[in-house]
Formats: structure tokens, C-alpha cells, sequence
């Protein structure tokens, strides 16, 4: 960069949005649900059990001003205020540190439920691609989870390793996934898809004289296999749902989706959101039974 | 090691039984927080380590009744080798 500032192509869009066609003063239960993520944090308030509103942030180096901030930045269009809330749930890696929160809920579970919630009751697996894990879920009719795979302490194949990918090659990470199908003949998976070796690979596939759409679709067939690995140790059941930020790169879940042979429901709403969501039905249902305080 | 959550009666014979102290009873399923059921988890600071845990009682010669899995009164408790 010429004039010094340095584009960080890595940085997606955070994004809020209010349901217009809610009232929330006239709500008996305002729930609200915060998923502290390794690389962003949502909150979600639900009213009476449907979404009103929701916000998806960067997660900073601070988890309970993540929090805080998630938690401000979904209600930043809408004139309900933190002290309207029910009853908070907070989940995810973070979910410790949320100062909100009422109590806490592992975050395979909100999953579980979010996507329930999302997709509809046929939901049975449900992969979760997050900024530094991937959840492979097995659920039933209700959303309770049946069984459950997760990554260990490697990001390969991650959220965080396509940010650190789209950064070494110059590329809006929103591009991504449509530039890694602008080649002419797909080039065979990188071996390694770890995320400090990613530089050296991209740099060597580089040198052979690949292009960068090319190392871009070889770097997303690789994370696909290793998603699939996973995948296939839950085992796949029909109706199959992804949700984290990887789902909305094309890259991935295309080449995904050929290797499973299911075609993956797709999300009315941001792909990220499903941990706050299943966080906020739980708040909700809390509420309702009678478990929670409600003011 | 698998905790089968239908089958648990969260009598606590495990926790009871166990030398490496792995078990934990808690009040409800965490990952079914709606359920008002008491149930059995392995403690959150031995999961990483359970392998290494449940070794002494696992010998090379072969499979044998470990002592959690005879305490249990639900059957329950399941190991793979």
C-alpha cells in the first residue's frame, strides 16, 4: 500500500438488523442470547420466542466488553435497553466472561438449537465451522443433541485460518469463495491445511507459478477435505445444516457438498448467528418454565 | 469413555467407585439444559486427561470389568480399549 495504511482483507462485515414487524413492548418474554466466539461475538433478543433483533461482531481482546459491545451493537437500531431483558444466556468460548449473562449453556447445545430453530425440526446433523473449531452435531426432532465431534486444539480448516489465508494473498475474504472457482483446471488440495505453515504453502504453490485463484482453490478443497473427515466420523444424516462463518463461503461448502452428496440447507439469516439463537430459545423456554428470574 | 444420558439414574455408585475420581453427579444435562434430570458427567478438568486417568485400571493383558462400569446399577457406562 502506497499510502501506508495497510488493508486488512481478512475483516468481514459486521452487521446488525431489527425485525420491523415486532413490537417488543407488547412481548411478555424478552430473551436474549450471547455467543462469544473465538473470532466474533453475536447477540440475539428474542421476543416471545421470535427474533428481533441481532448483532455480529469482531470479538476483541477482551471477552466481556465483546460481550457488552455484541450485546449494544444489536440493540443500536431499537430503543430497548439491556435493563428490558428477561433473562441472558451466554455460550461459546467466552461464554465465562459475559457480564450480562444469567447463566451459561455449552455452546454444542445452542447449536443444536439454533439450528433446530433455524432450519425446522428435520435438522439431524448440523456442522458448525467457527473461527476456531468445527462442531459436527448430531441432533434429534427436538433440537437436543444426540452426539457431537469437535476438533482439538488445531484451527486447520477453520474460520481463522481463511482470514489469515485471504490476508497472504491480497483478497477480500468475501471473495474468497467465488475466486477459487475462476480457474481453468482444479489444482490438487494443498497437504497441509495449518494455519502457521499457511504462508510457506501458498508461497510454494505460488512460486510453481499457480495463480492466486488457483492456490485459493486449492487451499479450500483442502479445508473441505478436513471438514469432511470430521464430518464423516459423526456419521451424515439428512437433513444436514451448516452454520459459522464458513458457510457463507461458497469455496468450502460447495466443495463440501459435492463430497457428502446432501445438499445443505441454507440460512434465511447470518450463517453466524446460530449459537446466539439457540442461546436466546433457551432464555426463552427458561423464562417460561418458570426457571427464570424474570424482572 | 461413554455416559449413556438415557440410561443414568445419577446414583452416584461411580463417583463412589472410581480411583481417579473422574465422575461428577450434576443436576442437570449440559447439554440439555431444559431437562430437569440429575445426571453423571466426567469432571470438566479430568476430560482431557481421561485417558491417562482411566490407565491404571485398563492393563495390557486385556479387557476386564472396570470398577465403574461394575458400579453402575443402570449400565450405563461404556469403555472402548
Amino acid at each position: 500500500m502506497l499510502d501506508g495504511a495497510q488493508t486488512e482483507y481478512w475483516r468481514w462485515a459486521e452487521t446488525n438488523w431489527v425485525n420491523p414487524e415486532i413490537d417488543w413492548k407488547k412481548a411478555r418474554v424478552i430473551a436474549a442470547g450471547v455467543d462469544v466466539g473465538s473470532v466474533s461475538s453475536q447477540a440475539v433478543i428474542m421476543a416471545d420466542g421470535a427474533l428481533y433483533c441481532y448483532g455480529n461482531r469482531r470479538t476483541g481482546s477482551r471477552s466481556p466488553d465483546s460481550a457488552v459491545d455484541a450485546l449494544n451493537f444489536a440493540l443500536a437500531k431499537t430503543d430497548l435497553r439491556p435493563e428490558h431483558i428477561h433473562y441472558c444466556i451466554g455460550t461459546g468460548y467466552g461464554r465465562v466472561n459475559v457480564p450480562m449473562a444469567d447463566r451459561t449453556v455449552t455452546e454444542i447445545a445452542c447449536h443444536a438449537k439454533g439450528a433446530h430453530f433455524i432450519y425446522g425440526p428435520a435438522v439431524r446433523t448440523v456442522l458448525d465451522v467457527g473461527g476456531q473449531d468445527i462442531k459436527a452435531i448430531r441432533c434429534d426432532q427436538n433440537g437436543k443433541v444426540v452426539n457431537f465431534v469437535m476438533n482439538d486444539k488445531c484451527a486447520a480448516g477453520t474460520g481463522r485460518g481463511m482470514e489469515v489465508f485471504a490476508d497472504l494473498l491480497s483478497i477480500p475474504i468475501a471473495e474468497v469463495g467465488d475466486r477459487s472457482f475462476q480457474v481453468e483446471k482444479a489444482p490438487p488440495p494443498v497437504s497441509c491445511t495449518c494455519v502457521v505453515y499457511a504462508k510457506s504453502e501458498a508461497l510454494k504453490l505460488l512460486r510453481k507459478g499457480l495463480s492466486t485463484n488457483e492456490v485459493l482453490a486449492a487451499y479450500c478443497a483442502a479445508m473441505a477435505e478436513r471438514i469432511y473427515s470430521l464430518l464423516a466420523r459423526v456419521g451424515v444424516e439428512p437433513a444436514f445444516a451448516i452454520t459459522g462463518g464458513m458457510a457463507k463461503n461458497r469455496g468450502v461448502i460447495d466443495r463440501l457438498k459435492k463430497k457428502v452428496g446432501l445438499e445443505p440447507l441454507t440460512m434465511t439469516y447470518d450463517a453466524q448467528l446460530a449459537g446466539a439463537i439457540g442461546a436466546a430459545l433457551f432464555a426463552h423456554a427458561l423464562v417460561t418454565q418458570g426457571k427464570g428470574r424474570k424482572k | 469413555m461413554a455416559i449413556d444420558s438415557e440410561k443414568c439414574n445419577a446414583c452416584a455408585a461411580c463417583v463412589e467407585a472410581c480411583p481417579a475420581h473422574v465422575f461428577q453427579v450434576v443436576d442437570e444435562n449440559p447439554y440439555d439444559p431444559l431437562s430437569a434430570q440429575a445426571l453423571t458427567i466426567v469432571r470438566e478438568d479430568k476430560r482431557k486427561t481421561l485417558r491417562d486417568a482411566c490407565a491404571p485400571c485398563k492393563p495390557r493383558t486385556g479387557e476386564r470389568l472396570l470398577p465403574c462400569v461394575a458400579a453402575c446399577t443402570a449400565g450405563a457406562i461404556a469403555h472402548s480399549w
